[in-house]
């Protein structure tokens, strides 16, 4: 030991370094301990969460026939940062099939911040997108030879078949309306923004992932975080199987090419919506992916309005197709019996009758040859007898009591009204007038039966959509019910809706509608085997030529299906409707058709040219 | 007896067990820093682990070999090293290739070599040699400055021409060194004057006083000047009642000034060091009416004080380099910056912070692995310790490290001779300095200046350095028992 006057100075410095080791202690305690702001810094640092989006689910027809399913498409990516001084450009150009041109410009595409306001040289940046796995397939195999190249994959919606592109839907972007609706959604993400696509969204969209990966400073990826065992795996979506006849329905597009309209069908014991067609209509592979925009943008703009869903959207007076829901309700109401006849007198103007009739034909009628021969006067006589049974009493209301007694039982048939029990979306809701509307119009004691006789033919205010007029095929098939018409097979529920109509009076109502099939306006396209019901319409339109309207189901002992056929601006119904229901009825009931002629005909007949053919 | 058999029976083997533990578990903590998660082998020689291995393989040979070289030849060589050293510092920067801009490094074959490190133990022994002779006297002035000139060279060097701030400060910690060995207490108390002044000065430099003009922190820095001469001029006057009537005139001349400034406005740093030089003057009056020439030196301390604080603002804005400017800043809290200067420090804190009481466990820290903290294996190993280990870990390691300092000063002071126990101080010095500086650098506490972690952070250079400085301490201890006091 070395004895000196200094000695206790050792006390200072060790007293100095244990005074430092407890200020450390007291740093540490508060940074790790009291200090819980740096755990969530760490993790947000470090923890980049990324979602994994859940395959969509399919989507089949009523045969199990894929409509419409995913197609995974691949995009190159690349980190500039990462690409070195040693990237081989030229394999590199040669593995995806590019030329050194391309490359060069492409690059300085995606450095320009004026076009890529996000480029980062650390970060990803879209090469090239929308490859086929066959166009990267030669880059896969080379792919650790060109550092700072990913390959990543995504999916869009594809389909089988040319068809059905109203009642499919899209998908697109979710908007701003969506993330405030629906939490699930984040921006970028995809959702069904139409159609069954919509309806069914989430359904079809399963539940999303998420995978925890590790980042570093400069953004890299380092792989899985705790090797993965905090990650959430995503869940598929469900697969949905449609009402849909893919046969019909292709069938049903195609007799509408060139022509503006709608055909529907539906199997009346179920409910389900066979076909559902409107023309004109688009490619559904047109509204996917880059290309959706523009190509929407297109179809808003196209003066034929391809994205009106005419089928349940459109809104048309039934015309004659109407009088078998008159002969109905009538006989319902005891507006007629069974047996009532009234006169014809032909289509001459001044004979005495507030209605013409369109043609000549034998007089007086029953109502089997009344339906047979659309006869115009015969509904008129049996709409005024009803509403007039009980004369008009005081200030026209024993009258208007008849009216709303008949009001009541047309909705019966789902006329004039929103199906509101269905998946079938964008509907129109249709029209049949209450008293006040006429009250409004003509003065609470301003109208009488004459007024209105419009409506005994299915003209004047009473608008119907084609989905409407199929169920009331449906209805009449049924012989006093329909099931809610809807898309989705394996909807269990049974929506029921009887009309107020007792079933005993259908029968006299189906023979019409045969006879309509041998004898009347439908008689060129009968298939006797297939005892064909339908009733022809000819709906005046103040804006131009007159709708062809078809209105039928077939067979008429235990019917398979209830049809209702709309073409614009083409006349007699019998003439462009008929062909197409008989068609469709002939598809429905043998599977196959066997007047090729007729299809080929109406198939190729234009009527209005600016509907782009496809 | 001889006395190489008995080496391993007189080494201090607790000192050997903590430098071992410290060394390993800083290799371990290299390799936690530096895996990528490829499961790449801590023997790997590609990665800075396994250099590490080789690095505490022959530095552990090393040490033995000093274990079994004669003592004599750092009593004998001392200023022959130092005189190499000196001209291999010299030489350095010539040679050197940059690294992130220090002129510090010279490549020898594979390896790059940092003499800078070895500086710390050769001018140790140059000072143990000078301050043990047996004539030695802090009294004189001679014996007090070339110590001081021994550190200063060196010092000089590096940080001027090598640009190595952090290497050359600790130099600076052989002040302990001559205060043990009897440095009049006040040279401590002015260090910390100057460092109170340095930081008082920078902080509040630029922000001026709500009335009148001048700086806050001027006129925080001559008040504190004018408060230490009110003492000394207190302590030599005859009467306490002077002291109140200079009292008195002080608060008069501020009220004054204050008043003044209705008018135009006052530089009270002016008025300031108006009182201060009126008192140096009294000062200058007192020497001579009572010939007490100590007197002086509080003339000459308040002169030198008063250029110092005018210094430190020109130093600070034109002689620092403007990474350095910015890190104290940022130190200071007068600037916010975690993407630059500040963020290594704001990313060390979320490191050791998220680590929490028993850290996420070795090998699973996402902030080092990921190089959110840069420097993590160097300088920021701390970092490591701090999230993987927790709370409890880095207590553990700090607590090692102040047992393994204890255990350095009471060798120093069982020594037997100057030039052994002014040696161990040396040692004690670097050490304490070194954990003070890059600790405090991490938690920060301090400015980053960039010095290693001993034992701990990656480096060849430096582990050689400390485990030299160590070894030849154990080796001097081990001999102690044969020589007379």
């Amino acid at each position: 030991m070395i004895i000196d006057k200094f000695y206790k100075r050792r006390y200072v410095i060790g007293g100095l370094a244990v005074l430092v080791v407890t200020i450390f202690v007291i740093r540490l305690f508060i940074l790790q301990i009291i200090d819980q702001s740096t755990k969530s810094q760490a993790d947000s640092n470090a923890l980049v969460k990324q979602t994994i989006h859940p395959a969509r689910g399919l989507i089949y027809d009523r045969n199990g026939q894929l409509l419409v399913f995913n197609q995974p498409i691949y995009e190159i990516q690349v980190i500039l940062h990462e690409m070195g001084q040693d990237f081989d450009t030229l394999a590199f150009c040669q593995s995806i099939n590019i030329s050194r041109s391309t490359f060069d410009e492409r690059m300085s595409q995606i450095k320009d911040r004026k076009r890529n306001p996000g480029f980062s040289k650390f970060s990803q940046q879209t090469f090239l997108g929308q490859m086929s796995k066959e166009q990267v397939a030669s880059l896969q195999q080379s792919l650790y030879r060109f550092s700072g190249v990913y390959i990543s994959k995504r999916t869009l919606r594809d389909y089988t078949y040319d068809a059905a592109c109203h009642v499919l839907g899209s998908i697109g972007e979710v908007n701003q309306k969506d993330l405030e609706r629906d939490t699930y959604f984040s921006i970028g993400d995809y959702s069904g923004r139409d159609g069954i696509e919509k309806t069914y969204e989430q359904q079809l969209r399963g539940e999303k992932g998420v995978e925890i990966l590790m980042r570093d400073s400069r953004g890299r990826l380092q792989g899985a975080y705790l090797e993965g065992t905090m990650d959430q795996r995503s869940i598929a979506g469900q697969d949905l199987t449609l009402t849909l006849d893919i046969k019909l329905q292709l069938l049903a597009e195609k007799l509408l090419q060139g022509k503006v309209g709608s055909v529907v069908a539906i199997e009346p014991a179920t409910g389900e919506i066979l076909a559902l067609a409107s023309s004109p209509n688009w490619n559904p592979k047109q509204l996917v992916g880059r290309e959706r925009s523009e190509h929407y943008s297109q179809l808003l703009n196209d003066s034929t309005k391809p994205l009106l869903n005419r089928a349940t959207q459109a809104l048309y007076p039934p015309g004659s197709t109407f009088k078998t829901v008159q002969a109905l309700v009538c006989l319902q109401e005891q507006g007629i019996k069974l047996t009532t006849e009234y006169p014809c007198f032909g289509p001459i103007s001044n004979a005495g009758q507030p209605i013409k009739c369109t043609h000549n034909h034998g007089t007086p009628n029953n109502l089997t040859t009344a339906l047979e021969q659309s006869c115009n006067p015969y509904f008129w006589c049996a709409f005024r007898d009803m509403l007039q049974r009980d004369g008009y009493g005081k200030d026209n209301e024993d009258f208007k009591l008849r009216y709303d007694l008949w009001r009541k039982d047309v909705l019966s048939f789902g006329l004039g009204a929103r199906f509101e029990d269905t998946d079938v979306s964008e509907q129109a809701v249709g029209y049949i007038p209450d008293r006040a509307f006429y009250d409004r119009m003509f003065g609470p004691k301003g109208w009488k039966a004459i007024t209105i006789r419009s409506l005994s033919i299915g003209q004047g205010e009473i608008l119907v959509t084609p989905l409407q007029l199929a169920n009331q095929a449906a209805a009449i098939a049924n012989k006093g019910y329909y099931i809610t018409p809807h898309l989705n097979k394996s909807e269990t529920a049974v929506h029921k809706h009887v009309t107020a109509i007792d079933s005993s009076y259908f029968d006299i109502v189906h023979e019409g509608m045969h006879a309509v099939m041998i004898n009347g306006t439908g008689r060129w396209y009968n298939i006797d085997s297939l005892g064909m019901c339908g009733k022809t319409g000819t709906a005046q339109n103040p804006h131009g030529d007159d709708h062809a309207i078809f209105m039928g189901f077939a067979p008429m002992n235990n019917p398979k299906i209830a049809v209702a056929v709309v073409v614009e601006n083409a006349g007699y119904g019998a003439t462009w409707a008929a062909p197409i229901a008989s068609l469709m009825m002939e598809q429905a009931c043998n599977d196959t058709i066997k007047r090729k002629y007729i299809l080929d005909r109406i198939a190729n007949a234009t009527i209005n040219p600016n509907v782009q053919r496809r | 007896m001889s006395r190489g058999d008995n080496i391993l029976q007189h080494v201090d083997w607790p000192t050997i067990l903590m430098f071992l533990g410290l060394v390993v578990f800083g290799w371990l903590n290299i390799y936690a820093a530096g895996y990528n998660y490829d499961q790449t082998s801590i023997f790997d020689f590609s990665i800075r682990a396994g250099k590490q291995f080789v690095w505490i393989l022959t530095a552990l040979f090393m040490g033995g070999a000093i274990l079994i070289i004669d003592e004599k030849i750092y009593d004998v060589f001392a200023y022959i090293f130092y005189g190499v050293l000196i001209a291999v510092l010299f030489i350095t920067p010539i040679l050197a290739h940059e690294v992130k801009g220090s002129l510090s490094w010279i490549t020898l074959g594979p390896i790059s070599i940092q003499p800078a490190e070895f500086a710390k133990v050769i001018t140790a022994l140059a000072v143990a040699k000078y301050m043990g002779r047996y004539e030695y006297s802090l009294r004189s002035w001679r014996d007090m400055v070339v110590p001081f000139a021994l550190i200063g060279v060196p010092m000089i060097i590096i940080m001027i021409l090598q640009k190595e701030t952090g290497s050359a400060l600790v130099l600076a910690s052989f002040l302990l060194v001559f205060y043990r060995k009897g440095m009049s207490r006040y040279v401590l108390w002015i260090c910390v004057l100057a460092v109170t002044l340095f930081i008082i000065v920078i902080r509040f430099g630029q922000s001026s006083l709500p009335l009148g003009a001048g700086s806050v922190g001027l006129f925080v820095c001559l008040l504190i000047i004018l408060a230490i001469l009110l003492y000394f001029v207190h302590k030599n006057n005859r009467n306490p009642k002077y002291t109140l009537i200079i009292l008195g005139s002080i608060v008069l001349i501020y009220a004054i000034s204050l008043l003044f400034c209705i008018w135009f406005k006052i530089n009270f740093n002016w008025v300031t060091l108006g009182i201060i030089l009126a008192l140096t003057g009294y000062m200058f009056f007192l020497t001579f009416y009572f010939r007490k020439w100590t007197l002086l030196f509080v003339i000459l301390f308040t002169l030198l004080c008063l250029g110092y604080t005018q210094a430190c603002d020109s130093v600070f804005h034109k002689i620092l380099q403007p990474h350095q400017r910015t890190r104290i800043e940022v130190l200071l809290g007068m600037k916010v910056d975690s993407s630059g200067a500040g963020y290594n420090v704001n990313q060390a804190r979320i490191a050791i912070g998220s680590g929490r009481f028993l850290g996420k466990g070795y090998l699973q820290g996402t902030q080092t692995k990921l190089k959110y903290v840069p420097e993590q294996d160097t300088d920021f190993i701390f970092c490591t310790v701090g999230e993987e280990w927790g709370f409890v870990g880095s207590l553990m390691v700090l607590l090692v490290y102040l047992c393994f300092i204890l255990r350095l000063v009471t060798i120093a002071e069982r020594q037997r001779n100057q030039f052994s126990q002014i040696y161990a101080y040396a040692v004690v010095s670097i050490f304490l300095f070194h954990l003070t500086i890059n600790v405090g650098m991490v938690l920060g506490l301090l400015p980053v200046i960039g010095i290693p972690l001993p034992f701990f952070s990656y480096g060849g250079s430096s582990l050689w350095g400390f485990t030299l400085l160590l070894f030849i301490l154990l080796k001097l201890d081990a001999v102690r028992v044969n020589q007379l006091q």
